[in-house]
């Protein structure tokens, strides 16, 4: 379980603009100004709803996190959902990428040094981290954060990769449109399963979501939502054995999860939604990984197996994935750190 | 979005099938959200590379007899066409480094 990209590629990727900017040396630690041969207070990888919050906290600690947030990742998975209606202190709900936007805005009024590139290496061990971007630059650091988040899972079918981008899509928000009057199928069934095929409803015919259980993981709200919607039909119990398409997605191959017997469905879209793995690539070498393939922590902690680094988010959680979640778990992370470092100056 | 030159439905044959560079052309639509990380990526590709090729962008939602004729069921959707045809084509945001790999034989100087 370990693809690293749905229309994504993974976070160990370049770096294009940069925001680098100077800030003035922080007296407590004379080395830690925002030049690149200084060594920083903390560096905090990946800008989801944990890396901006991380961010927002270790800034207000006045640790002057750098985070680097990813060169076409930046937001993370929310970036690419339309009204997250979950998300506390929002009433009518709030756009996903502009719930991101606030949260980066948030981080840089208090003073997150906000830089858009890739990390291609870390080096996590000792008591100054190195943390390498696309473009050569090597930031130093005390503490790190990890937070890279996860990337959507495929179907591992072999004409998966073939139709990506003609008629096999992991994002609604970004192809729904291609499919006006059309009849699509989305795999999955849990909440963003059913998020996608009510979101494509505004676009398809038919939406026939398709899920091996015969009940879905999703919250009871969307599973009524599902349920009523006269557009969506639901194949319980159903497996995708195979896509069927000459340049496109013509149809799937479907398998009876109980009978075994096999049928087809014409198509023209796929939608994908059944879950995403965990961006453990650029430190599953050198810090310990849970059976789950996520970033192993100390109890309710973020601390991982090595000192000074600090993982949040969905890279550490194997189970609850919420914007929310990974928000809290951002905060765990800048509250260790900052204890961290303070251990480290007593 | 990118700073890229806009073509329509009614400049594509001029601005990209006949233009003797080869020319990449940014498929995407306001709605999108990865397509707007996407921009700047391709603005920072076209500038680095201007002698050899061509940057251009499509608004599919302005523009749809283009995108269909070339089958577009994904944004953002990079193509690369050359002479007249599409000879390349990349699917999905990705950074600078994985486009210049996949499109390299057309972004390196020639002799």
């Amino acid at each position: 379980m370990s693809n690293q990209s749905g229309i994504f590629s993974s976070a160990v990727n370049l770096g294009v603009t940069g925001a680098a900017r100077s800030a003035p040396a922080d007296a407590s630690h004379p080395a830690a100004d925002a030049g690149d041969d200084a060594v920083h207070d903390v560096v905090i990888v990946g800008s989801g709803p944990a890396g901006y919050t991380a961010a927002i906290y270790t800034a207000r600690a006045n640790l002057k996190p750098v985070v680097l947030a990813g060169s076409v990742t930046a937001g993370g998975e929310l970036m690419n959902t339309t009204e997250v209606e979950n998300y506390p202190g929002f009433i009518d709900g709030i756009m996903g990428p502009e719930l991101m936007d606030n949260m980066q805005q948030q981080a840089e009024r208090f003073g997150a040094d906000i830089r858009y590139e890739d990390v291609v290496s870390v080096e996590l061990d000792g008591e100054v981290k190195t943390v390498t971007t696309e473009d050569g630059t090597v930031l130093r650091a005390r503490a790190v954060v990890i937070s890279t988040g996860s990337a959507y899972r495929k179907l591992g079918l072999p004409d998966e990769e073939r139709l990506s981008g003609h008629g096999v899509s992991w994002c609604a928000t970004c192809d729904g449109f291609f499919f006006k009057g059309q009849n699509v199928a989305v795999v999955g069934g849990g909440d963003s399963a059913i998020e996608e095929a009510t979101f494509l409803t505004k676009f398809a015919d038919k939406v026939t979501l398709i899920h091996r259980r015969d009940q879905f993981r999703a919250s009871d709200i969307m599973k009524q939502r599902a349920l009523d919607d006269p557009k969506i039909e639901i194949l319980w119990n159903t497996r995708v054995s195979g896509i069927r398409g000459e340049n496109k997605v013509a149809a799937l191959e479907l398998e009876d999860t109980v009978t075994g017997e096999a049928s087809e469905l014409p198509v023209t879209g796929v939608f994908v939604a059944i879950g995403s793995d965990p961006r453990v690539d650029l430190v599953k070498d050198q810090l310990e990984l849970t059976v789950d393939s996520t970033i192993a922590v100390d109890g309710r902690s973020s601390t991982t197996s090595l000192p000074g680094v600090f993982a949040a988010g969905d890279v550490v959680d194997p189970t609850y994935r919420q914007a929310i979640t990974a928000a809290g778990s951002g905060c765990v992370a800048a509250v260790d750190v900052e204890h961290y470092l303070a251990a480290l100056d007593s | 979005m990118s700073a890229a030159k806009d073509v329509t439905d009614a400049t594509f044959q001029a601005e990209v099938l006949e233009n003797s560079k080869p020319t990449i052309v940014d498929f995407w639509a306001e709605w999108c959200g990865p397509c707007r990380q996407l921009g700047p990526v391709l603005d920072a590709l076209a500038a680095e590379h201007a002698d050899q090729v061509d940057v251009v962008k499509v608004n599919v939602d302005d523009n749809p007899a283009i995108a269909s004729q070339y089958g577009i069921t994904s944004i953002p959707a990079v193509y690369l066409f050359a002479d007249g045809e599409v000879a390349k084509t990349s699917i999905g945001a990705k950074p600078k480094s994985a486009l210049e790999k996949e499109f390299a034989e057309y972004l390196t100087p020639s002799a």
